[in-house]
């Protein structure tokens, strides 16, 4: 309500005439320059809406006149960085994984490079540390099912395992309970015999009879596994399927022939060298 | 009243144009030259601040092949802040906030005891518009001369010495923005490359903006950033009481004022002979007779004028003078307030102030040329090897802030059954780090079967240098499964 301008008898200053349920506003006069500043960024505001995107539409926006987009941007920043990685990456790519190890730069590089690349391609299933989860395996600890040299760590993220490319890892395990090669009482006894190799429990002699006739061949006779087949050994505390005795039974039943993709197609090489070296350095490389 | 009789909102004529507006040209001060015993400080204190400010980049110290060999050096890109022997890392900047909060306590001891000194005399606000109205005096003349100057047409001799002042005002802004980018780059061949057209594109950007914000606030802006920007005059306040010493008019020395000729007797009126001397040397055009205000910087001038004055026509100086508002009150009434700088406020800034600089100092002392961090790997908590032992995963870094490689031995407190290990070809009994860097290490910390714990025991990570002594050590955890 613009009311009365009248002098403040407290302070003698003029009020400026704005009064709010009786209260009343000193007039204190602001330089002209701070409102020329105001202006300013005003003139800035509308300047920036020109050359900028700046006001919505219901399905896009406006361009501005320097057509900046943030995805332009982006591709831009991406470019330069591919561009300044450009040398590293072409050592790595030439380099052998064993040059790599050795050259502090290259292997600083090539961590971080893997570390990154196992957090987009490889996480979800081993999980973030690399810890893996029931039926995918751990990558930290010494147990390995088909080998954890640097160069098997590499043919393995290159080619994958049971899957359709063409130096894959290959190998099966029957269903010995579902298509009726032991019948579920001789599956109990083999999965006693199983788990007397880690020490728990006593087998029965059929057990170790069917253990001979099926399971020797791969998992050899003392039951400490074959890399070149990926069978594991069953003596340790490792179990990637749980070693209690129902989920070794399990097992032996329905046979688990878990599968890994082959990177080689989706990845570059210097990347798949990348994480072989990350992959190697968690804690498990041999 | 009948309702229609009475009208509230109308506006009379007379008042309508005894309104002030709501926006205000400024009122330019023009202030007059003035000799005398603060002024004098005030060149002191000039010189003092703009030496040590410019000058400072300029120390060269030598640190030996692969250092820069200038005394203070912040480093951004090599994140390293060189300040003669010690260099401190970009985790350590805690120094500087150390240092930044010892200067804001010490500012509200200074201004509870001696109100804005800080204002007057050693603010870069007040320094350089000290230094660019000197300059502006030299070329256009004292407060008259610039007046009447500022009054007359536009001429060749105006357009001269406006053009040469406002020319000498940018040299000296880019001076200044000049130095200040010297603290973060080697000065000399900085130097040389601005001129050269060589310097980067951020050194340039910094050179002008200091230079604009020189150029505008000393020259132009003045009294205006100090009544109008600064936070400081609107807060400092709450520092101030009775008992500090400030720039006081003693207005029971000096009213009623009046104009006084040669000879007059000096019965029945105060001392102030209204000459204005204390107005017209104001830098911010205020007069101190009003009482305390906030334009005030307490630079202490009018007390000079106002010296001048009295020494002039035989009155006994102090007129205008530091005082506190308690004495100045006690001496109304004809009694006297002896001044107390030991009171509860200044008592606790200046713990504060001790307790903070004690703090620092403790910390400074105790800094180690070598520092151990250790992170513990959380996915997975630990693992389960195929011999059934418990194995727990360490990042562990090393700085070596000596410009020498060094070696470490790392070992293991808290947890004696435990075996270390680390992949690649360190051996953890001599694990080198670089001069000056951060040495990464991945450190597996296994213990068998037989001995592990469940839940979680603390452990500590300790280094020794070659000669066995411990160079530093690290809490950590060891955690094992739940049973």
């Amino acid at each position: 309500m613009p009311t009365k301008i009248e002098k403040d008898a407290l302070s003698g200053q003029d009020t400026t005439g704005h009064e709010w349920d009786g209260v009343k506003e000193l007039n204190t006069p602001l330089p002209t320059w701070w409102v020329y500043t105001f202006y300013a960024t005003i003139v800035f505001a509308i300047v920036y809406c020109v050359l900028y995107p700046s006001w919505p539409w219901i399905n896009s926006h406006t361009q501005g006149l320097l057509g900046q987009t943030n995805r332009a941007d982006l591709v831009r920043q991406l470019d330069a960085q591919a561009k300044d990685r450009g040398a590293l990456v072409e050592r790595i790519r030439s380099a052998s994984l064993q040059e790599i190890r050795k050259d502090p730069s290259l292997l600083a590089f090539a961590m971080a490079g893997g570390r990154s690349a196992f957090q987009t391609n490889c996480m979800q299933c081993h999980g973030a540390g690399g810890a893996g989860n029931t039926g995918f395996p751990n990558l930290v600890d010494d147990d390995w099912l088909w080998g954890g040299k640097i160069d098997q760590l590499y043919a393995t993220i290159q080619h994958g395992i049971r899957n359709a490319d063409d130096q894959s890892r290959q190998s099966m395990m029957p269903k010995f309970g579902v298509d009726g090669l032991l019948t579920g009482t001789q599956v109990a006894a083999v999965t006693d015999y199983v788990m007397s190799l880690s020490g728990r429990g006593q087998a029965t002699a059929e057990g170790a009879k069917i253990w001979q006739e099926q399971c020797a061949a791969c998992h050899q006779p003392d039951g400490k596994g074959n890399q070149e087949l990926g069978a594991p050994n069953l003596t340790d505390g490792i179990w990637l399927y749980g070693g209690d005795r129902n989920s070794i039974y399990r097992s032996i039943f329905y046979a688990r022939n878990g599968s890994m993709p082959a990177w080689s197609g989706r990845l570059d090489e210097a990347t798949l060298k990348m994480l072989a070296i990350y992959v190697h350095s968690l804690g498990g490389g041999r | 009243m009948d309702a229609d009789l009475k009208d509230d909102d109308a506006v009379s004529l007379r008042q309508r144009k005894a309104e002030v507006p709501l926006y205000l040209k400024r009122i330019k001060v023009y202030p007059r030259a003035v000799g005398g015993q603060w002024r004098r400080i005030k060149w002191a204190a000039l010189l003092l601040l703009l030496g040590v400010y410019y000058l400072v980049p300029w120390l060269r110290w030598d640190r030996g092949p692969g250092a820069p060999d200038q005394a203070i050096l912040i480093d951004l890109d090599g994140r390293r802040g060189w300040f003669f022997d010690v260099v401190i890392w970009p985790q350590e900047v805690y120094f500087v906030t150390g240092l930044l909060i010892l200067g804001a306590i010490g500012l509200f001891l200074a201004t509870s005891l001696f109100g804005r000194v800080w204002c007057g005399f050693a603010c870069p606000q007040t320094v350089w518009t000290d230094l660019f109205m000197q300059v502006e005096r030299l070329i256009e003349g004292d407060r008259n001369q610039r007046m009447r100057l500022d009054r007359a047409p536009m001429s060749v001799g105006k357009a001269l010495r406006k053009g040469l002042k406002h020319t000498a005002w940018i040299a000296i802004a880019a001076a200044t923005g000049g130095a200040w980018v010297f603290y973060f780059v080697d000065a000399p061949s900085a130097l040389a490359k601005i001129f050269t057209g060589e310097a980067s594109l951020e050194v340039y950007f910094f050179v002008g903006l200091l230079t604009a914000t020189t150029y505008t606030l000393a020259g132009w802006a003045r009294e205006q950033f100090c009544t109008y920007m600064c936070p400081w005059p609107r807060f400092q306040a709450a520092m101030l009481d009775e008992q500090s010493v400030i720039v006081t008019y003693q207005k029971w020395r000096g009213e009623p004022r009046g104009k006084q000729k040669a000879g007059d007797d000096w019965q029945g009126r105060g001392d102030c002979i209204d000459c204005s001397l204390c107005v017209a040397v104001c830098p911010t055009g205020i007069d101190i007779r009003d009482g305390q205000q906030i334009e005030c910087i307490g630079c202490g001038l009018c007390i000079d004028a106002c010296t001048q004055t009295m020494t002039k026509v035989g009155r006994p100086r102090d007129l205008i003078r530091w005082d506190t508002l308690a004495d100045q009150q006690a001496k109304e009434r004809g009694a006297s307030a002896a001044w107390r700088p030991l009171r509860a406020r200044t008592l606790l800034y200046g713990l504060l102030f001790g307790l903070v600089a004690a703090f620092m100092l403790a910390a400074f002392l105790s800094r180690s040329e070598a520092e151990l961090t250790v992170q513990r790997d959380r996915s997975p908590n630990f693992v389960r090897l195929s011999d059934g032992s418990i194995r727990n995963a360490y990042t562990v870094k090393i700085l070596n802030k000596r410009r020498s490689e060094q070696s470490f031995a790392l070992a293991l407190d808290g947890l004696p059954e435990a075996r270390l290990g680390t992949i690649g070809t360190e051996t953890l009994s001599s694990l080198v780090v670089h001069p000056d860097a951060v040495g990464t290490f991945r450190v597996f910390v296994t213990v068998p079967a037989s001995a592990a714990r469940a839940g979680s025991h603390a452990i500590d990570f300790v280094i020794r240098d070659a000669a066995g002594f411990v160079r530093a050590s690290h809490g950590a955890v060891f955690i094992g499964p739940e049973r």
